[in-house]
């Protein structure tokens, strides 16, 4: 059985992320959107963690159009972190046995 | 596959309800089935008819009706949240003796039941809010 977490806040405003991050099994996945596509950036304070998540096995993604929105270029995504758009949102969540929305 | 989606906040609060949107669309056009969509709390201002934003800015409300009449879709305004924020179909303003109902095209006002049953009979429920 696998997960699909998704966050919407930044991880620099609202400690979502941490708490999906703490309890995410290796086969889990964690789709940022919306403000929390900041957290996919490269070099802050929450790449760390993210990068030791992936190395356990949770897959990363981030929302394409949520990034473009706030002005982020894609270069500026951690290698860990795959872009997807609405489309592969919804694939993400059929993919996935459940899906859990971190509020 | 059939999906149930739960919406929280309102279009002026904060991006969910756009996000619910554009999520709501996408799954109708890879072929997906809508189950339901049950806006509560500040969701409920996704279904009022009296809402005019500027011409340049999005209507979500319209938005939602036109894609409600398009997919048949059966959109949910909570009674309770509705009652607290003045969303009201002619029932329920002629109950509570108000002025013209307000809810907008597409949008029934029902009960929390209708959530739960959406969650049952849905393979996935996702919820988008604050």
């Amino acid at each position: 059985m696998s997960t699909l977490h998704t966050v919407n806040k930044s991880a620099f405003e609202r400690n979502s992320l941490e708490s999906c991050l703490s309890v995410c099994k290796a086969n889990a996945s964690v789709l940022l959107i919306e403000d929390a596509v900041v957290s996919a950036l490269q070099n802050t304070t929450i790449s760390e963690q993210i990068s030791a998540a992936a190395n356990t096995g949770v897959k990363f993604f981030a929302l394409s159009e949520d990034l473009r929105a706030r002005g982020l270029s894609d270069r500026r995504v951690m290698d860990e972190v795959t872009l997807v758009d609405y489309a592969g949102f919804v694939k993400l969540t059929t993919e996935n046995d459940r899906v859990q929305n971190w509020l | 596959m059939k999906f149930t989606i739960q919406i929280n906040t309102g279009p002026y609060t904060h991006q969910a309800s756009d996000t619910a949107y554009q999520f709501t669309r996408a799954a109708l056009e890879a072929g997906h089935e809508i189950y339901r969509i049950f806006f509560y709390h500040d969701g409920v201002n996704n279904g009022t008819s009296y809402s005019v934003p500027p011409q340049d800015d999005r209507n979500l409300q319209q938005l939602w009706s036109d894609l409600a009449e398009q997919h048949s879709l059966d959109m949910i305004v909570c009674v309770a949240a509705a009652q607290r924020r003045g969303i009201m179909d002619e029932g329920e303003s002629a109950k509570h003796g108000k002025g013209s109902p307000n809810i907008a095209p597409g949008f029934q006002i029902s009960g929390l039941g209708q959530l739960i049953e959406g969650g049952v009979q849905s393979d996935r429920l996702l919820v988008f809010g604050d």
